[in-house]
């Protein structure tokens, strides 16, 4: 990847990431911490605008900024274990797999519908 | 509520390096669509370790600190992992009639995930050493 891709990979990550907490704690005030809906609108929303680019056939260092930085760094796989691993701590190990259960069904379902969406671009 | 603006900085440098670390790997080790893909399962596995650790570190162990966990939990490890692209290798795998492969990715990333993280947390609690 050359310097200036790299570049703008980091700096809309950066922004992805921001948009990320900002999202996360928009839906967390609102729907509240019993179970962590923030990061899983977060996730299905990414899902579904990756779909998106990948029905659009956007391709080469477009791809890669958009995929790899934005939508890379906006959705998140790490919290997605982690507060996972921690409603299991809190004895709510039922919600934890709830939590994986949903964010996969419902995420591959919204990647495909992105698709179809992007493929009509 | 209005975010803090040096907290937001802490996100952006993090998520920077995160996006870019991963981006490069990506590059290099792009598996081919419908086909075992090594290089998230390697970074999602090894990031939700590295977000158990500092979070465990930050939350029980160390002085409080505002920006830590900005810059390395939200930052770096939520940018270098991804949901996402899971999701449309998922998709591909199925695209490619590979069901089975699909189940198994998503049970080993999920499982994987787990694990990692409750490594990372007794790991942290019990000073290094591992507890069963």
């Amino acid at each position: 990847m050359s310097l200036p891709v790299l570049l703008a990979v980091g700096v809309v990550g950066g922004l992805g990431a921001i948009a990320r907490f900002l999202l996360d704690g928009a839906v967390a005030r609102r729907a509240g911490r019993a179970f962590p809906y923030g990061t899983l609108a977060v996730n299905l929303l990414g899902a579904f605008v990756l779909g998106i680019l990948v029905g659009a056939a956007l391709d080469g260092d477009a791809y890669r900024v958009a995929a790899f930085g934005f939508i890379g760094a906006f959705t998140t796989f790490s919290t997605w274990a982690l507060e996972s691993h921690r409603l299991g701590e809190d004895g709510r190990l039922g919600l934890g797999a709830a939590n994986f259960a949903v964010s996969l069904v419902l995420g591959v379902a919204l990647a495909w519908a992105g698709r179809e969406l992007g493929l009509l671009l | 509520m209005r975010p803090d603006p040096r907290e937001l900085a802490a996100i952006f440098v993090g998520g920077f390096a995160g996006a870019v670390v991963r981006a490069e790997l990506a590059d290099r080790f792009a598996a081919d669509p419908g086909s075992w893909p090594w290089e998230t399962f390697a970074v999602n596995i090894a990031g939700a370790f590295l977000l158990g650790w500092f979070v465990t570190r930050l939350q029980e162990r160390l002085p409080l600190s505002a920006y830590r966990r900005p810059l390395l939990g939200t930052g770096f490890c939520g940018a270098l992992t991804t949901f996402s692209t899971m999701q449309v290798e998922l998709l591909f795998m199925l695209d490619a009639g590979r069901t089975g492969l699909a189940l198994t990715y998503a049970a080993a990333s999920v499982v994987a995930g787990f694990v990692a993280v409750l490594l990372a947390t007794n790991l942290v609690r019990t000073g290094g050493r591992l507890r069963a």
